[in-house]
């Protein structure tokens, strides 16, 4: 597991509305926290967090940035872009509202359930957004 | 129930070799939101959906699900399937509705 003094300490960039490659950021997170012994569980939930996030992104952001701290406590994420924001964010964070075009939720994307999502399976979440600035979540799944 | 031996039983065809066929099935689930998916499919399930695509297999792969059931005859994707591949995931076809595939996989299964 990563030692308790230095932190590991990882970033990603997400391209804006290429739905192949969204899932690599979380697919390569999850697969070092197996090779670290991190618990099952706490890899469940950080990796499903960090998908739900790479696909808002995609989506809706015109793709972002990722930066993940782990120590053997905690996974820390911090997602960023410089997208169109959210206006009603209470709004967003409801289950099943959505303002993903047509031609993603063909894709199996744009349920409305992304953000709710991300709260249920981390135990910090903070969301802040500036309408035609930019969305940041930080994001913590606790590993024990 | 091993996802060899579960598929086998419900007539399901692997997409390709099983990577992980000893993979213990231990429920089910049905969908094709994705994000509905990945938020309630157990770890351990099999999933019955239509969406053959990479993110399906990504959401597969994340959510820890046992097998992916393609149903209705849907088509796995090349890009889909050489992810599975690449990530060990089971992908099984059948002709089935969902709601049969999973009426057969809950009968094998006892729930």
């Amino acid at each position: 597991m990563a030692s308790e003094s230095e932190p590991i300490c990882l970033h990603y960039e997400v391209p804006g509305n290429d739905f192949t490659r969204a899932g690599e950021a979380s697919a390569d997170l999850k697969a070092r926290l197996k090779a670290l012994g991190f618990p099952s569980a706490a890899v469940r939930r950080a990796a499903i967090a960090l998908y739900e996030g790479e696909i808002n992104l995609a989506i809706h952001a015109h793709g972002g940035h990722i930066n993940v701290s782990v120590t053997p406590q905690r996974i820390d994420m911090l997602l960023w872009d410089e997208g169109p924001g959210i206006a009603d964010i209470p709004l967003a964070m409801s289950e099943g509202y959505s303002t993903a075009p047509d031609e993603v939720r063909s894709l199996g994307f744009g349920a409305g359930m992304g953000l709710p999502n991300m709260k249920k399976y981390t135990d910090e979440f903070e969301l802040t957004s500036t309408v035609g600035v930019g969305t940041r979540i930080a994001m913590a799944v606790y590993v024990s | 129930m091993m996802t060899e031996e579960l598929c086998t039983r419900c007539g399901f065809v692997p997409a390709f070799d099983l990577p992980a066929p000893t993979r213990q099935v231990t429920g089910g689930f049905c969908g094709d939101l994705l994000s509905w998916a990945m938020g309630r499919a157990g770890e351990g399930s099999a999933w019955c959906t239509v969406m053959g695509s990479i993110n399906a297999v990504a959401v597969a792969s994340l959510a820890d699900t046992a097998v992916l059931v393609l149903c209705h005859s849907a088509v796995l994707m090349d890009d889909a399937k050489q992810r599975a591949l690449q990530q060990g995931i089971n992908v099984v076809l059948t002709d089935l509705p969902e709601f049969e595939a999973a009426a057969a996989i809950a009968k094998q299964l006892g729930l």
